[in-house]
């Protein structure tokens, strides 16, 4: 995931976001009912939604910034403050919890030296819960950036770490 | 015995490619009802073969068909929504379906939209199914390339898009008027009922929403025929269905078995039974919302009304195993902080009570809690029960909860007996 724009004060929306959420609009019957790919858009270009963000574009869709800052709040995959390049979603449903979920949050957490949420001091990482991934079979389980890791021990987390 | 729904999943290929799918008799289904049935017949098919929605509350396929209004004085455009928002935890039986055979759903998905004629289809997708979304994509291409979508499909009168619309995570998504506002773009609340959105769904039209494994049942109906599909089972529901089991069994997995396998052949056989050095203390049937039973369940066959019979219900058909080193007090307050978590907070007794059973069962393990909150707890699972909340997530938090205040109820008193003791010898 790039930073498009270093400037932290961001304008409006690039011309590849317009395009992309465009080509979004094409397959619904209303402008409002792309707000949550229009957000997924943005946030895979820039990582996160700012408010700056929220705003243009909720201005691009004819909505009020509150009534889509409703919808950016209520969705978990949606992330409206920063996070590490590579987030990690461990899986504390119940089959993962059985099988060891939060001695593999720990771990992540001490080797990243970084609290649940928060992000790693070198910007790589951002570790956070996420419900059952469907994948109970291989618990405990996490998601690394788009990569579903299965039947994880210490030693598997540290491999995939590389660190 | 013959297993349909997994027959195009093969140890040495990642997926079933469009190639792959129709070598074993893909797309034919899809042949026979739209050249050779009127969409009425579709749905009698279905009907008449017995399919019950698998996306957990087990109602009629073809039936649910055949309550949407097709008359020449109905409305003209009608959806079909497929439910591929797999979040109940304990459940992974969808994402194999979608990641390892993506055809079968586009099939399924054909012949459902001929059947009640709707030209527009939507896969709703849970958004941390990356790979799902890739191979379907792919497959939709697959699919266009040969004529199978977009106008006229097979040359005749038909057309159909399908839109795979990825959602941004939330497990309410998943309740089908609540997917229906998360489709609209907007937020992911549950809608009253009536209109059911069979009469008025997305942007007010008649839309049938279907389970992902249901639809993958369809095409070997119509290819195979009623009797054949009536065959597969060893019960009075029909077809094969993927069981799982999960937790500290030997071999957790899936497997495509007859409706109406025991638990116990599940768990036993197929599962290899419980882990050296851990007892089997009880199950959750069919996901986090089903209600515990208990080894003396075992012969229960995996059919609706015989598990309900038990107290409990199918659900999702993928067991979670509670073993006997693991507490169950401490497994249910893993499941009502989820429930909590989810709640999308639309009615006071879900957004109020869940928190609420949740801050119980913690005092409760914390060595904080009286017997009466035992009884608090009972009177929760009653106030969030069903006809009491405006959706099913609350009945369905409360399920695991009353079976093991019923089951479990000596791990519940222990702790807060056991705090007595300490506070008796301090
Ligand atoms: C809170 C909640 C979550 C649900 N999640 C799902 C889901 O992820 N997938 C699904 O197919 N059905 C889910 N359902 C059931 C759907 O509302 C609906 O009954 C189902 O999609 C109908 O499809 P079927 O008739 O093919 O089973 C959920 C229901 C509730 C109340
Ligand atoms: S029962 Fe819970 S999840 Fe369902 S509508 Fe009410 S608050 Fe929302
Ligand atoms: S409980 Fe973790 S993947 Fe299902």
């Amino acid at each position: 995931m790039k930073m498009q724009n270093k400037n932290p004060r961001i304008e409006g929306l690039s011309p590849t976001e317009i395009q992309e959420i465009n080509a979004e609009m094409s397959h619904y019957e209303d402008k409002t009912a792309v707000s949550i790919e229009a957000l997924k858009i943005v946030q895979k270009h820039r990582g996160w939604v700012s408010d700056d963000c929220l705003v243009a574009v909720a201005g691009f869709l004819d909505m009020a910034p509150a009534q889509l800052e409703g919808i950016a709040t209520f969705y978990n995959l949606i992330y409206r403050r920063p996070v590490g390049k590579t987030v990690i979603h461990y899986c504390n449903s119940v089959t993962c919890w059985m099988m060891g979920s939060e001695q593999i949050r720990e771990h992540l957490c001490r080797r990243l030296n970084v609290a649940l949420g928060e992000m790693s001091e070198d910007g790589e990482y951002t570790i956070l819960p996420i419900v059952c991934l469907g994948a109970c079979d291989h618990a405990p389980v996490a998601m690394v950036g788009d990569e579903l890791k299965l039947d994880l021990t210490e030693n598997a987390v540290n491999e995939f770490l590389g660190r | 015995m013959e297993k349909p729904l997994t027959k195009n999943i093969q140890p040495d290929r990642a997926f079933a490619t469009l190639a792959d799918y129709e070598s074993t008799g893909g797309y034919l289904g899809m042949r026979k009802a739209i050249t050779d049935l009127q969409p009425k017949e579709v749905q009698q098919w279905v009907k008449d073969a017995g399919l019950r929605g698998r996306g957990g509350a087990g109602f009629s396929t073809g039936l649910k068909w055949s309550l949407v209004p097709m008359d020449a004085d109905a409305p003209q455009v009608r959806y079909l929504v497929v439910n591929a928002d797999e979040m109940e935890p304990g459940t992974f039986k969808d994402r194999l379906l979608l990641e390892k055979d993506p055809h079968q759903l586009i099939e399924g998905i054909i012949i459902a939209a001929y059947a009640i004629q709707a030209t527009m289809a939507y896969i709703f997708l849970r958004g941390e199914y990356h790979l799902a979304a890739q191979r379907l994509a792919y497959a939709l291409l697959e699919a266009r390339s040969k004529g199978y979508l977009g106008k006229h499909v097979l040359d005749s009168g038909f057309s159909l898009e399908i839109v795979l619309h990825t959602s941004a995570g939330r497990y309410i998504c998943g309740e089908e008027t609540a997917l229906l506002n998360a489709l609209e773009g907007k937020r992911a609340t549950p809608r009253a009922k009536p209109p059911f959105p069979l009469i008025s769904g997305l942007w007010g039209k008649p839309t049938v929403v279907n389970n992902v494994e249901t639809l993958c049942n369809v095409p070997h109906i119509l290819q195979y025929g009623v009797e054949w599909y009536q065959g597969l089972a060893r019960c009075v529901d029909k077809g094969t269905k993927l069981f799982g089991a999960s937790g500290r069994v030997k071999y957790p997995g899936l497997w495509e078995l007859p409706m109406g396998t025991s638990i116990r052949e599940i768990i036993e056989e197929h599962a290899g039974g419980m882990r050296d050095g851990y007892k089997l203390r009880g199950f959750l049937p069919g996901g986090a919302s089903t209600d515990f039973l208990l080894p003396e369940h075992l012969d229960v066959g995996m059919e609706f009304d015989a598990i309900a019979k038990a107290g409990s219900r199918m659900g999702t058909g993928n067991i979670i195993v509670l073993d006997d080193k693991t507490c169950p007090v401490q497994m249910v307050l893993n499941l009502e902080q989820f429930f909590a978590q989810e709640s999308c907070g639309w009615c006071t007794p879900c957004r109020d009570g869940l928190p609420w059973t949740v801050t119980l069962l913690k005092d409760i393990i914390a060595g904080k809690g009286r017997l009466e909150d035992l009884d608090r707890l009972a009177g929760l699972t009653r106030m969030l029960g069903p006809g009491n909340t405006f959706c099913a997530l609350a009945p369905g938090a409360m399920e695991p909860l009353q079976s093991a205040l019923k089951y479990f109820r000596e791990d519940f008193e222990r702790y807060i007996v056991g705090h007595y003791d300490e506070v008796g010898v301090v």
